[in-house]
């Protein structure tokens, strides 16, 4: 398949999921009982006031017509208006657009992280198999899956804020302050690039073309470095851009214990209101954002490695 | 193709497998050996935040209950929540599989694009989107929505085996001599997926217990108390009291505990499956 095609072909399944995506999540907030009428109306409104909710959310319309009122705004931009005053608040997208860039650098940073200390270690541990460094490493990538990251966050803080005072604490929002937020988000991540790492390596150091490399008279740092590392980082790239979204969830509590701004805490906020219309857009982003991501390593994977475009 | 081969089990599945069976007898006896009774009948004003003593080994909480007894119970909710969520999405995806796998075509192609939407969420996220529509989100919200994203994995791993096992000869001989499409799957078909599914439920249980826990943590959890996760979500709010670090430890360690089982098993039992497959993710 050439390459326009097969971008093409990626960009249309992508719509796709995210049609379905959409979908989901209005079935999600419109099925599932409970009333957002009764929230936003509080307890003692008028018959005319909740009424005027109702229009205002297109609530008093059919299924259907919800769903295309929902579409409507996702295709014009708005992902929706706040009820029951539209025009003295902003948009959802307006405030999505507010805080997105937050999220955007603590996944981003904490992506960095992981990849920037999961090769080093993932090619160490594959260089001494065996050794007791090995050993030690799979034992750390290990406590890095297993440790729960709403504890390590706020150990974070008590350490390197509180004992130490050496990083900014909670509600900071500087290049400083985004240090233990990103390293809380990326450690589980990064236990699991490593043990990629460490596994393609050792498959890879056991190709025959290595043994020819070796043969012909190469340096060893030359096999290792340039024959072995670069077939080897191939899948852990790969598996690194596909976990961007464990990545954005994750950021989700981090943001909670670290009391920054970012989609996370926006959506926990307005599920606290139960602002409907918030959860519904924020929930819609992150999994736009997410898909958009896999689409783009796709094809970036496509570009580098033509077998993929077959499938 | 996923088969049983002959030869040792890793020492990976054995230390996974052992701790797993420490959590499940703890679960299953643990209420019987808690030294206090917990719930708010327990409430118990004098002795809030006790430190360890020999009558609290690991102290009180806030709540003055003792933390043993609490980790105790929250072994047997955590043990109830996971067999339970990873038996309905077990049955849930392995059904939609294997209908997926052996119909092919149209049907394949529909069911699989569902798969695709679920696997564009995050699982936390779904997980928080369908407890977050509830108003008041119970335990059997919380399970439905741990099963949302829960049958996925199930159903590719269903998929993918059955769509390979029933191009085998056998499979080829039973529908020669007439045997029923329903006959096929449940006594041809369903038996060989028994080991592949065994390592996606060793993986799922700790995937689970996290869940639970990242969701307690969020203000989104169960509802029930002495849940792990609500202890973890606790003890962290508390974290700056002097004295009371150990209680947010004890949460987070037997939550790391299970975890950790899972993922041993789970990745020994793949290893042992499938070697291709050795220490992937």
């Amino acid at each position: 398949m050439p390459i326009g095609a097969f971008i093409v072909r990626r960009l249309g399944l992508g719509l796709l999921s995210m049609l379905g995506v959409s979908i989901l999540v209005f079935l999600f907030l419109h099925l599932i009982p409970g009333d957002p009428v009764d929230h936003l109306a509080g307890g003692e409104a008028t018959p005319e006031q909740r009424a005027k909710i109702e229009r205002c959310m297109g609530l008093d319309g059919s299924l259907p017509a919800q769903f295309g009122r929902f579409m409507g705004h996702v295709v014009d931009g708005t992902l929706g208006h706040q009820c029951p005053d539209p025009e003295g608040r902003p948009t959802v997208a307006a405030m999505i657009a507010d805080v997105y860039p937050y999220t955007v650098a603590l996944a981003l940073t904490g992506l960095g992280f992981a990849i920037v200390l999961a090769l080093p270690l993932g090619i160490a541990a594959a260089l001494r198999r065996g050794t007791w460094f090995d050993t030690l490493a799979s034992i750390g990538a290990l406590s890095g899956i297993a440790i729960p990251n709403m504890l390590l966050g706020p150990v974070l803080l008590l350490w390197f804020f509180v004992d130490l005072g050496w990083l900014p604490g909670p509600g900071e929002t500087g290049a400083a302050a985004l240090v233990l937020p990103a390293f809380a988000v990326a450690v589980h991540l990064m236990a699991m690039l490593a043990r990629m790492t460490r596994s393609s390596m050792v498959e890879v150091l056991g190709e025959d073309y290595l043994r020819t490399a070796r043969a012909k008279g190469l340096a060893e740092r030359v096999v290792v470095w340039k024959h072995a590392l670069r077939n080897a980082i191939m899948p852990v790239v790969t598996v690194a851009g596909l976990q961007f979204g464990s990545v954005l969830s994750g950021s989700i509590i981090i943001e909670a214990v670290f009391a920054r701004p970012g989609l996370g805490y926006l959506l926990l906020a307005a599920i606290r209101e139960r602002n409907y219309p918030v959860v519904q857009g924020c929930v819609l982003v992150i999994a736009a954002s997410y898909v958009l991501v896999n689409i783009a390593v796709d094809v970036a994977y496509g570009v580098i490695d033509p077998r993929v475009r077959r499938a | 193709m996923m088969t049983w081969q002959p030869g040792r089990w890793s020492p990976s599945v054995w230390i996974g497998a052992t701790m797993l069976v420490v959590f499940v007898v703890l679960g299953v006896f643990g209420p019987l050996i808690a030294p206090y009774p917990v719930g708010d009948l327990a409430l118990d004003l004098d002795h809030m935040f006790a430190p360890r003593s020999a009558a609290h080994w690991l102290g009180t909480d806030k709540s003055g209950i003792d933390t043993l007894s609490q980790l105790l119970w929250g072994a047997r909710k955590a043990l109830v929540l996971s067999v339970t969520v990873v038996s309905i999405s077990a049955v849930i995806g392995v059904t939609i599989g294997m209908v997926a796998g052996y119909a092919r075509g149209v049907v394949d192609e529909v069911i699989m694009r569902v798969v695709d939407v679920f696997l564009a969420f995050p699982g936390l996220l779904l997980n928080i989107a369908i407890v977050a529509a509830v108003a008041k989100p119970g335990l059997p919200v919380f399970i439905a929505a741990l099963c949302a994203n829960g049958w996925v994995g199930y159903a590719r791993v269903a998929r993918g085996q059955v769509l390979s096992l029933r191009e085998r000869d056998y499979v080829l001989a039973a529908r020669a001599l007439g045997a029923s499409t329903p006959r096929i799957l449940a006594r041809h078909i369903a038996p060989n997926l028994v080991a592949p599914l065994l390592v996606q439920m060793s993986l799922s249980f700790g995937a689970v217990i996290a869940a639970e826990a990242s969701l307690s943590f969020l203000g989104l959890g169960p509802q029930v108390d002495h849940t792990w996760g609500a202890m973890l979500e606790q003890g962290t709010s508390f974290l700056w009291k002097p004295g009371f670090r150990h209680y947010a430890l004890a949460a987070a360690g037997a939550i790391a505990w299970v975890i950790l089982a899972a993922n041993l098993l789970g990745d020994g039992l793949r290893d042992r499956l499938d070697p291709r497959q050795r220490g992937r993710g």
